[in-house]
């Protein structure tokens, strides 16, 4: 197994990732493990029981003032200023061109408080684009003292109770609460990136080993890498930041304005309101194959032999049994039903438009 | 019969003038969990390194070379809809597809296993 090189960043589970056999990989400036045991069968088990995931790569920035004297509450396409303390909103941080810098979750800490969660690649630079744009407050990266780990998958609530208590398990989509866990100051949030019921635990660096040991002593709760948690992204549509969304692309064109408040003000709200009355050129689309194979990242999309868009994020569905994918078209065959192309040198699939999310029988909201 | 394996991961185990094709242990732990394998239609001629079936894991896709030239003769139909027998048993039952073979003696420029392993250390 090669060594991580100089440049990569190494989370504080590294040891255990090696010790447990993982294949390492580097991921937005991380070395990070994309699996254990294989992709599928971790799959599985946070579809059916309960996977831990190291997230430490993602990063964390605590900010402290008034929310709107600071501008704070310019900054997302969300109010911050509107969610209630206990309470996290997922929306983006977008430039002056309409295009998303990144997308985010704010969690509500007090009054005067709040911490936002972005993307481990666009980490630095968010934090220079949010500093730049405040006039007031104090924001600090705390990325570094910040570990974070995902259990996520039905069985997540019984293994939470049994560590956490009930009140940790209980709460509600888009939910935290701040308690004391292994003697340090942790959150517990209802949120995650798999479409399983589950949950987002953010405590101090050096605790993290010690979470992580005790959840996985649990019988039901076993290690699943970035492999699976991109598969089990993708079967319920969400969009990867640097695949599916970028500084190219609008929060319009992805189909993703139900993030945004057109009520309020933010930077890219002029962009995205010209956008909105000329009509989007081109759409995020979702599809099936019929095939098993999977269409992906790159692949042409055509439509009556014209090349009209380009795939974005693609894989073999284990629950839907077929290829699924994300890409970008012309708007005008973005229906759903249309039947489109998806082609690459020697492949060639025929693709069906769809909503989402593909698999539909996730845990998430139980 | 003998076995042979080309530096592209493929084995051909030839008995007479029939070789069944498939790939490498190695090479099935590389690619992860197999997803779907292409396998060529029944009659179809190949040449000695050309593209003749295609392999696809959650992680990557792959071509696969024909390790000897000649008609393929037999495709492992099951592999259509379990494909994930290719990581179970990648040298034995997850064979690909049989070769009749136009000229035995292209497996001189083939590796015998112990050639293979050694090959494979360098990599």
């Amino acid at each position: 197994m090669a060594e991580p090189c100089d440049t990569l960043l190494v989370s504080p589970l590294n040891q255990q990732h090696r010790a447990l056999g993982a294949l390492m990989a580097p991921f937005g400036g991380w070395d990070m493990p994309i699996q254990y045991e294989g992709i599928i069968a971790e799959h599985r088990w946070c579809r059916e029981q309960a996977a831990l995931f190291d997230i430490c790569h993602m990063g964390e920035f605590l900010f402290k003032g008034d929310i709107r004297a600071s501008g704070l509450e310019d900054l997302f396409t969300f109010s911050v200023a509107a969610i209630p303390v206990g309470r996290s909103k997922y929306g983006f941080l977008l430039n002056e061109q309409g295009g998303i810098i990144d997308d985010l979750i704010v969690f509500r800490f007090a009054e005067q408080e709040a911490m936002i969660v972005v993307n481990a690649a666009t980490a630095p630079h968010d934090f220079q684009v949010i500093r730049s744009r405040l006039s007031g407050g104090e924001l600090v990266n705390i990325s570094a003292a910040t570990a974070k780990l995902d259990l996520q998958g039905p069985e997540s609530r019984a293994v939470l109770t049994a560590i956490c208590g009930e009140q940790a398990a209980r709460l509600p989509y888009f939910r935290f609460i701040s308690l004391d866990l292994l003697g340090v100051p942790t959150i517990v949030s209802r949120t995650g990136y798999t479409g399983e019921l589950g949950y987002e635990i953010f405590l101090p660096t050096g605790k993290v080993v010690e979470l992580w040991e005790r959840l996985l002593s649990d019988q039901r709760v076993k290690p699943a890498g970035l492999g699976a948690r991109d598969l089990l992204r993708l079967e319920v549509g969400y969009s990867l930041y640097g695949s599916d969304i970028d500084e190219e692309t609008t929060p319009l064109e992805a189909g993703l304005e139900g993030f945004v408040n057109f009520g309020k003000r933010f930077v890219g709200k002029e962009a995205l309101l010209q956008q909105q009355a000329a009509g989007v050129a081109k759409r995020k689309i979702a599809f099936t194959v019929n095939s098993r194979r999977a269409p992906r990242h790159g692949y042409q999309i055509q439509a009556g032999g014209c090349t009209i868009g380009e795939v974005t994020s693609g894989v073999f569905s284990p629950m839907l049994g077929c290829g699924i994918g994300l890409g970008y078209v012309d708007s005008a065959y973005a229906a759903s039903g249309t039947v489109l192309t998806v082609c690459q040198d020697r492949v060639s699939l025929a693709a069906t438009v769809c909503g989402l999310p593909f698999y539909t029988g996730g845990s998430l909201r139980s | 019969m003998s076995i042979y394996f080309t530096k592209e991961h493929e084995w051909a185990k030839v008995s007479g003038n029939l070789a069944l094709v498939g790939i490498s242990e190695h090479a099935a732990h590389e690619l992860g969990d197999v997803t779907f394998v292409e396998l060529p239609p029944v009659g179809k001629q190949v040449k000695q390194g050309e593209v003749v079936a295609a392999i696809e894991s959650v992680k990557a896709a792959s071509d696969i070379y024909a390790p000897l030239s000649g008609k393929v003769v037999r495709v492992n139909s099951v592999l259509d809809e379990a494909p994930e027998q290719v990581n179970e048993s990648p040298e034995q039952a997850a064979w690909m597809l049989e070769i009749e073979l136009g000229d035995p003696a292209e497996t001189g420029s083939l590796m015998s296993k112990e050639q293979y392993d050694a090959y494979l250390k360098t990599l």
